[in-house]
């Protein structure tokens, strides 16, 4: 087991490699350079054109911006946001559990209604049930994140008044965050329905960022479980007199969830994605938003800094996952 | 609907959020995005100043609310020498700071705070010069301050000189910018002692109508008035910037009584929030102006005649129509209508294809061909610039003028269209800084922008010593008499076509009484009162 291990932590090195090239990369194909843009239509003299270049380091060679951009992430110096100045790692963790919060919430809805979603129509194959529940699914999958949070924030926000329109506790409630997650600062805040309004800030944008991991969720395990029914222990067990619930739940159930774990691992990509949107629509102050806002100020330092952050993230719960998956299927870790 | 906000006031007063209010009044504004930070001479944005400078900083100089007018702000009085180069500010006295949670000043205000507000802008050799990574005083340098300021004289503890370079009238509207806001020398110091220097952009202390109490960032921020402000204690007790980036979702939330105020509604929307019976919609026209500026240097548009026929095609009704959708308003100066000094005695170019057919073949001007440059981006003074190009063309086509649009990425676009030889006509625009009518017919058409800001290569003699020496004069009427004839010389040549003004709306809950819009486009809450 530790071989694997180490032996997939050993290939993270080039990817890691491979995305600080493509997050420098990137930064510099967008068009527009920052200087100019940054002055706008009021302009600059040359002079000083020439010397806001030199102070942000675009006037030197490209491969030398990338060598020092390398040594200085080795130092864990992300850089400073150009604009608020700001350390770009601190702004990152401020802003970090938000998306965590959300991303978390989201998933749990996903998994918790996707998975037996999935179970039913897989076990009523064919059935009523199982043709509504796949047409939702493909529908979800389908869904435009942007239109339809509007469409929920319209209905349930603004028509019905159930739920909040956005932000992530009401303003009646103030208190200094302890661990930047709110339903857990709520609860410290010891105030009065503050944990309530958090929770009821969170059911929206949780359900607008499950809908796609929710609908893949759904598919694959109604195709892993259709697969498993069909083996021959499956069949063994029914025959051996088995109750349907035992025979899904038991035997067919832990070997179907292997596929099902790989996208629950992919979905956190996914999810990070669709924070962009979701976070958008709903003021969360997560880093989502933050990344949509520093790309459209040409902030390089954030964009740069996030891009990798957030792809080192995704790297770190891939092989959680790869982990995980060698536990529950030992024929992994053996080859 | 309204009952979310006075749940929030009731709350907050059961929470003891703000011990011995018994009823505080909460002003909610859903502000349309973050501010970069508090030190508001760091940043050029709108955003930025509607957190930091408006609410929590005074200046020398203000506007007064609603106006473009300059008023007395940290300065009672002040004069001018008789040669324009000096200017004497006579200080308030007993100005308080704010006292906060991390601050407790032990002073009032005085000549050492001004000093040290614009010497960490203009002096390498201050401490506070770089006291943030990036710190590039934008706008201190944009408004060319550093070569008008020979230097700043503390005279006595109430008393400061500023010694100018050249005589420049709109220096007093400068100083009024929010850039030029005022903050605590000793707060400064006492960050630098405890090495907490970049505090000074994160958490603000000044003399303004409110005082910062908390920042989540791209989430919430507090403020609360300020209880010894010279000016008086504001009307509401408590103001909230709540962040909403996306237009529809602010709107929802003000039609849902989330806030009281929520700016930048979507064209589309209008309709609906006037239709609410809780609601007010205020317009005004921005501060700006959106163009086309012909190339005066280039044959056969350095034939005023040509330029005449070229304005009297374009239909600026279609253009509001298409382009703005309503939030916009026909443009026939230079400067905007809300500006002191604004013609309104001036006639535009009036729409009619035949005739400015029958002038271009006066001109003896035949199959012309032209250029459009199409801005790549959205500004308030021009939403779409490639839709506005081709309107444009379709106009021109009908006087038998082929147009051809082209675009360059937004940084080319800007230094490209400087050239003096630069193919075509350009389309852009400009929002006012200062409120100053030389902040736009001198930096936008004055001979020394050739080259530069005055993408119509247009200089013209009448004009230029009209705006010249305007800007030499300290009294304002004299001054507005030589801007109203450089509006007719300008008229006359057509170096542009005056394209619109935008129209800014702001929706508000009817509870809200006493806001103003602001001609400079900021979003001020002082005076602002809210009923129950």
């Amino acid at each position: 087991m530790l071989k694997f291990i180490l032996r997939r932590f050993a290939l993270l090195v080039p990817t890691f490699l491979g995305i600080t090239i493509v997050a420098f990369g990137f930064v510099r194909i967008l068009p527009g350079d920052p200087v100019l843009l940054m002055a706008g239509e009021r302009g600059l003299t040359p002079e000083r054109y020439q010397r806001l270049l030199e102070e942000f380091g675009y006037n030197r060679p490209l491969w030398q911006q990338y060598i020092d951009y390398l040594g200085d992430l080795l130092r864990g110096d992300f850089g400073n946001s150009f604009v608020t100045k700001q350390p770009v790692l601190s702004e990152f963790f401020t802003l970090f559990p938000a998306t965590v919060e959300l991303s978390v919430c989201a998933m749990v809805i996903a998994i918790i209604v996707g998975i037996p979603a999935g179970i039913v129509a897989a076990s009523k194959r064919g059935s009523f049930w199982d043709q509504s529940i796949m047409g939702t699914a493909l529908v979800g999958y389908s869904m435009p994140i942007f239109w339809w949070g509007l469409l929920l924030i319209i209905v349930f926000s603004g028509w019905l008044g159930w739920t909040p329109i956005s932000g992530r506790i009401s303003l009646v409630y103030f208190f200094q965050a302890k661990t930047g997650f709110m339903l857990i600062d709520s609860l410290l805040s010891g105030q009065d329905g503050a944990f309530l309004s958090a929770l009821r800030h969170l059911i929206l944008p949780s359900l607008v960022l499950a809908t796609i991991p929710l609908a893949v969720i759904a598919r694959q395990t109604r195709s892993a479980m259709l697969e498993v029914l069909g083996e021959d222990y499956v069949r063994t067990a029914r025959a051996k007199g088995l109750s349907t619930r035992r025979v899904v739940g038991l035997h067919a159930l832990r070997n179907a969830m292997i596929p099902v774990i790989t996208v629950i691992g992919l979905s956190v990509g996914t999810l990070l994605a669709g924070a962009i949107l979701t976070e958008t629509i709903f003021s969360w102050p997560g880093i989502g938003k933050w990344m949509v806002h520093s790309i459209s100020r040409r902030d390089y330092q954030v964009v740069q800094g996030g891009l990798l952050l957030i792809a080192v993230i995704v790297m770190v719960v891939n092989l959680l996952v790869d982990m995980a998956y060698g536990l529950i299927n030992p024929r992994i870790r053996h080859n | 609907m309204k009952k979310t906000i006075w749940a929030i006031i009731g709350s907050l007063a059961t929470v003891g959020l703000f011990a011995g209010v018994a009823q505080a009044k909460t002003l909610v504004y859903c502000s349309e995005g973050s501010p970069e930070g508090f030190d508001p001479a760091l940043y050029t944005a709108g955003t930025t100043f509607n957190a930091s400078s408006r609410p929590v900083y005074n200046r020398l100089t203000e506007f007064k609310r609603g106006t473009t007018k300059i008023i007395p702000g940290l300065a009672k009085s002040w004069s001018a020498s008789a040669d324009g180069l000096e200017y004497t500010f006579k200080l308030r006295p007993g100005v308080k700071f704010h006292t906060t949670s991390y601050f407790t000043p032990t002073r009032d205000f005085n000549a050492d705070d001004v000093i040290f507000s614009f010497d960490r802008q203009r002096q390498e050799k201050s401490p506070w010069f770089k006291y943030t990574e990036g710190a590039a005083w934008e706008y201190f340098n944009g408004m060319g301050m550093p070569s008008l300021i020979k230097e700043i004289v503390k005279v006595d503890d109430l008393t400061v000189k500023f010694v100018l370079n050249r005589p420049e009238s709109p220096t007093i509207a400068n100083l009024a910018m929010d850039f030029a806001s005022i903050v605590s020398k000793e707060y400064a110091d006492k960050l630098q002692k405890s090495g907490k220097k970049s505090d000074l952009n994160q958490k603000p202390i000044g003399t303004g109508p409110f005082q910062f109490v908390d920042y989540q960032k791209d989430a919430v921020i507090r403020y609360k008035a300020h209880p010894n402000y010279w000016n008086g204690k504001q009307p509401i007790d408590d103001l909230v910037f709540a962040i909403t980036t996306d237009n529809s979702v602010r709107m929802q939330k003000l039609m849902a009584g989330e806030c009281h105020v929520a700016p930048y509604p979507n064209p589309a929307d209008l309709p609906k929030l006037r239709a609410d019976k809780s609601l007010r919609v205020l317009e005004q026209e921005g501060l700006n102006v959106g163009y086309l500026a012909y190339n005066t240097k280039v044959a056969p548009f350095d034939n005023v005649k040509v330029r005449k026929a070229l304005n009297m095609a374009i239909n600026k009704q279609a253009i509001l129509d298409a382009v703005f959708e309503g939030a916009g308003k026909a443009a026939k100066n230079p400067i905007p209508p809300t500006m002191w000094s604004y013609n309104n005695s001036v006639k535009d170019d009036q729409f009619d294809p035949a005739k400015a057919k029958k002038m271009l073949a006066e001109a003896g001007v035949k199959d012309l061909k032209l250029k459009i440059w199409a801005m790549p981006v959205a500004r308030p003074y021009n939403p779409n610039a490639r839709r506005m190009a081709e309107v444009i063309q379709a106009d021109f086509a009908n006087i038998g003028v082929e147009v051809e649009i082209v675009s360059y990425e937004w940084g080319e676009y800007l230094k490209l269209s400087k050239s003096l030889k630069r193919d075509g006509a350009v389309l852009l625009g400009w929002t006012g800084d200062n409120g100053d009518p030389d902040n736009f017919l001198a930096v936008l058409l004055g001979c020394d922008a050739v080259g530069g800001s005055n993408r119509a290569q247009w200089c013209n003699e009448e004009f230029d010593s009209l705006t010249s020496k305007a800007k030499q004069i300290s009294n304002q009427s004299e001054r507005a008499k030589l801007y109203k004839k450089a509006q007719v010389v300008f008229k006359r040549e057509a170096p542009w076509a005056t394209i619109a003004h935008s129209v800014v709306f702001m929706p508000m809950s009817k509870k809200v009484s006493g806001y103003k819009m602001d001609p400079l486009g900021s979003h001020r809450f002082d005076g602002v009162n809210i009923s129950k």
